[in-house]
């Protein structure tokens, strides 16, 4: 349940907006705004994950604080957001993490590294821990194979399955057929949108982050986390296909697509969340929602040290660290996928959704205008 | 003892204008100092609420549908005004707004497509994206970076002028009185229009009931003291750009959002449930700026627009919800006005209505017969509940009188004699140009070019 107070402010600046336009040159949610003359729960959830949080329409806002509008949508927007992630996730039971989503990711993710290395210290001991082990097949005897492959494919495969429902409830809130999704005009529209970061653009102007002035840096280490989080995805997919299908057991070496791909996507991660870390550390308060910042920082925290480990247990995977450093990466990998669809990642299906939804609809503008 | 500082040029007023005079004075090499009454969060002046500025350009660009010659600005210029305008000096800013559309962006300000619901503007008014506040923002920015020093809360109370010459202002910097001195001063403070004991003189006690459209900082302060030092005046003392608000809107900086477009789309009446004037007599635009004064000859200042459920859609929504009612009975009730006057005026007007194809992009044959007032265009009847009631008010969008100033912007003063260092841009110098009416976006076209003809020339004589 969104709280009716928060719907109540939601339709007070949403009809202030409607009726000054200002801002309509920035980004999707004016022209999406626009097409509506009452902002009900539907609407507000839609328009918030539209919001690519940028903060132009905040600092060009002639009614933003101290006047007595007290317009600030970017903030308003970020509390919706995370009451959607929160109701629309699966089971009800779940959808506390996202209330203290950095000490729920932290200690979701502690836990995962407790676990594993008990295992691996009750199962292997010390010698096999803190050995040096080389050639084809070297993590499996710290970590066997099926331990390394199977509880990974299940918790991802569960994640996907949250994220699908969440992602099927926004739709059916949102009043969307599901044979509307089957358009491949709005699907590719949505997409080059989603891929490109449209809207972190300002109309060209750039985000007023972290602070008023223009800049282009959060939309590139935005890129860097996004294509460097794919990246990895293929490596790890490249990985499960040696494997499964031509037999090669890892390490890979050096120059091989597993670690060619993993690296320059790993040091795109480092990069990206370090450099929105900083950014977010930086940026102005006053249009930030506080839980909203917990869940994103608790997000990229998690996203770093998965890298950083990872690029570690590469460059040590032939010393006595090697076992360590491939617990503490398991951990921090089970911890990001356990969390998955508690946290920022969800951000993903339900931007996508309405960035699917706005395509939809201003096709149907312009079909209906011509 | 106050403090005492001084610059090459003084700029009194942090709007569009002053922006524009202190980036063109700072550029041309003088110190510059500009001191706005605001503070920094209210900076800019009713420019902070402007979204578009008129332009003259031979062809269509990137975010213009069309061309906008001289002639046909000329000829727009003169239909609003009747003719009250400097012919030399409009033409001349009409000429210099053709460099607005490359100067502006050079200075951080950004454009876009005209906006939905402004079509009509998109031939020939540039929009800045984000709007006027965000121009403000990106001239602040460059004023910055090119070392222009601004003291925000900074008000000025008194010019000291000697022979047609500025000697020093006296101002009030949150709290603390300070003096300074400069070589030329350029005064960019607006009207008068928030000075509501000014606006008494001759509008007496009704100027109470009107709301402000923009910022409380335009007292006029700077115009009363040009005017006292020998100033010739320009334009009609008692004129003011009034529209029709939505009687709700805050008394000050409401903006845009307090308009209402209501009226041609059903029928006006004051308190007592009269209807006082042809509802659909011209465009909403055209027509814009007469409802406020209309209203503001109403017994308490207030009038209510009536509509009903076919109407809603066919104009901006307000920012207020309007009054709603099942039945014209209901919604009178709620609007506190008389149920059986509102359901007897509402069924005359039903009655007078005469069949014809309704059209609201033209001045249609939808008319009333033997009403009076009539309305002339898109009268339909008010027959489809519910029905939807707001209250209006008058809303003061700027005031007239001004400084009379040469195309160098130098401010006249007595005998005619140009001031030797005294310099007016925007609102306090409009008049010469925009006697009377209204031209969407024009206000921001004078601000602009007088604002970079004021720096130029302040400059210039600071280095002479």
């Amino acid at each position: 349940m969104l709280p009716p107070e928060l719907l109540k402010e939601g339709e007070r600046q949403m009809t202030i907006c409607n009726a000054c336009r200002y801002c309509e040159g920035y980004c999707a949610v004016f022209p999406a705004l626009e097409l509506r003359r009452n902002f009900t729960k539907a609407d507000l959830t839609y328009l918030a994950n539209l919001c690519f949080d940028c903060r132009d329409c905040y600092y060009a806002c002639q009614y933003a604080p101290p006047h007595e509008f007290a317009m600030n949508v970017p903030k308003l927007m970020a509390q919706l957001r995370t009451e959607t992630y929160r109701e629309f996730s699966w089971p009800g039971i779940f959808s506390g993490l996202f209330r203290s989503n950095a000490l729920a990711v932290s200690l979701v993710t502690l836990s995962s590294l407790a676990v594993i290395l008990l295992l691996v210290w009750l199962m292997k001991g010390p010698n096999v821990l803190f050995g040096i082990h080389l050639g084809e097949g070297a993590f499996y005897r710290v970590v066997p194979f099926v331990a390394m492959t199977v509880p990974p494919l299940i918790i991802a495969l569960y994640g996907l399955a949250v994220l699908l429902v969440g992602g099927l409830r926004f739709w059916r809130e949102t009043q969307g057929q599901l044979s509307e999704m089957i358009s491949l005009g709005a699907l590719w529209s949505a997409t080059k949108d989603a891929f490109g970061l449209t809207y972190m653009k300002g109309g060209g102007a750039g985000c007023n982050y972290p602070d008023a002035a223009f800049a282009e840096s959060r939309r590139w280490f935005h890129h860097l986390v996004f294509y460097g989080f794919l990246l990895d995805f293929a490596s790890t997919s490249v990985a499960a296909f040696y494997d499964h299908f031509l037999g090669w057991q890892a390490p890979y070496p050096f120059l091989s697509w597993p670690v060619v791909l993993g690296t320059i996507g790993g040091i795109g991660l480092l990069i990206g969340t370090s450099g929105l870390l900083v950014l977010k550390w930086q940026s102005e308060r006053a249009p930030a929602e506080a839980k909203m910042l917990s869940m994103d920082v608790a997000f990229l925290v998690l996203l770093f040290f998965t890298s950083l480990t990872g690029l570690l247990l590469l460059a040590f995977r032939d010393t006595a660290a090697m076992g360590m450093l491939l617990v503490v990466h398991l951990g921090m990998v089970a911890g990001l996928f356990l969390t998955i669809p508690y946290g920022k990642f969800a951000h993903v299906v339900y931007r996508y959704a309405a960035l699917v939804r706005y395509a939809i609809e201003q096709r149907r503008v312009h079909a209906g205008s011509q | 003892m106050r403090e005492k500082f001084s610059v090459d040029v003084l700029v009194i007023g942090g709007g569009n204008a002053g922006l524009c005079a202190a980036i063109t004075a700072r550029r041309a090499g003088a110190r510059v100092l500009l001191l706005e009454s605001a503070t920094k969060d209210f900076r800019g002046g009713n420019s902070r609420h402007t979204r578009n500025v008129r332009a003259m350009h031979k062809a269509a660009t990137a975010y213009l549908t069309g061309p906008y010659g001289e002639e046909e600005f000329w000829d727009d210029l003169m239909q609003v005004t009747g003719g009250e305008t400097n012919e030399h000096l409009a033409r001349l800013t009409i000429r210099a707004s053709e460099e607005l559309g490359e100067w502006m962006p050079a200075n951080g300000v950004r454009w876009q497509g005209s906006l939905r619901g402004t079509l009509h503007l998109g031939r020939t008014n540039l929009f800045m994206l984000g709007g006027g506040k965000a121009m403000v923002n990106a001239y602040y920015d460059a004023a910055s970076k090119l070392g222009v020093e601004v003291a925000y809360q900074s008000e000025v109370r008194e010019l000291k002028i000697d022979n047609n010459e500025f000697l020093s202002a006296e101002a009030l910097c949150s709290g603390t009185a300070r003096e300074f001195n400069a070589k030329a001063v350029v005064v960019a403070s607006g009207g008068f229009e928030a000075n509501i004991p000014w606006l008494k003189e001759y509008w007496g006690e009704a100027a109470d009931n009107f709301i402000i459209r923009g910022t409380k900082h335009n007292q006029g302060q700077m115009l009363k003291e040009l005017l006292r030092h020998g100033a010739k005046p320009v334009g009609n003392p008692r004129g003011c750009h009034a529209v029709a608000l939505d009687a709700r809107a805050p008394k000050f900086d409401g903006g845009i959002v307090t308009r209402l477009d209501s009226v041609p789309f059903g029928i006006v009446v004051n308190k007592e449930v009269k209807r006082f004037y042809d509802d659909g007599e011209d465009f909403w635009p055209k027509r814009y700026a007469i409802w406020g004064g209309l209203i503001a000859q109403q017994p308490d200042q207030i009038a209510y627009s009536v509509v009903d459920a076919k109407a809603l859609p066919l104009f901006m929504p307000s920012v207020f919800p309007p009054v709603k009612g099942g039945s014209i009975a209901e919604l009178a009730t709620n609007m506190g006005l008389s149920p059986p006057a509102l359901v007897a005026v509402v069924d005359e007007f039903n009655r007078a209505v005469r069949p014809g194809a309704f059209d609201p992009g033209s001045l249609d044959s939808c008319r009333t017969e033997g009403l009076h007032p009539p309305k002339s265009h898109w009268a339909k009847a008010i027959d489809t509940p519910p029905y939807y009631g707001y209250p209006l008010r008058p809303g003061i969008t700027f005031t007239y009188l001004g400084v009379t100033v040469d195309e160098q912007a130098r401010v006249i003063m007595q005998g005619d004699r140009p001031a030797k260092n005294i310099f007016a841009a925007g609102e306090v110098m409009a008049g010469n140009i925009l006697g009377k009416g209204y031209l969407g976006g024009f206000g921001l076209t004078i601000g602009s070019v007088f604002g970079r003809i004021a720096g130029r020339e302040a400059a210039r004589y600071v280095a002479s």
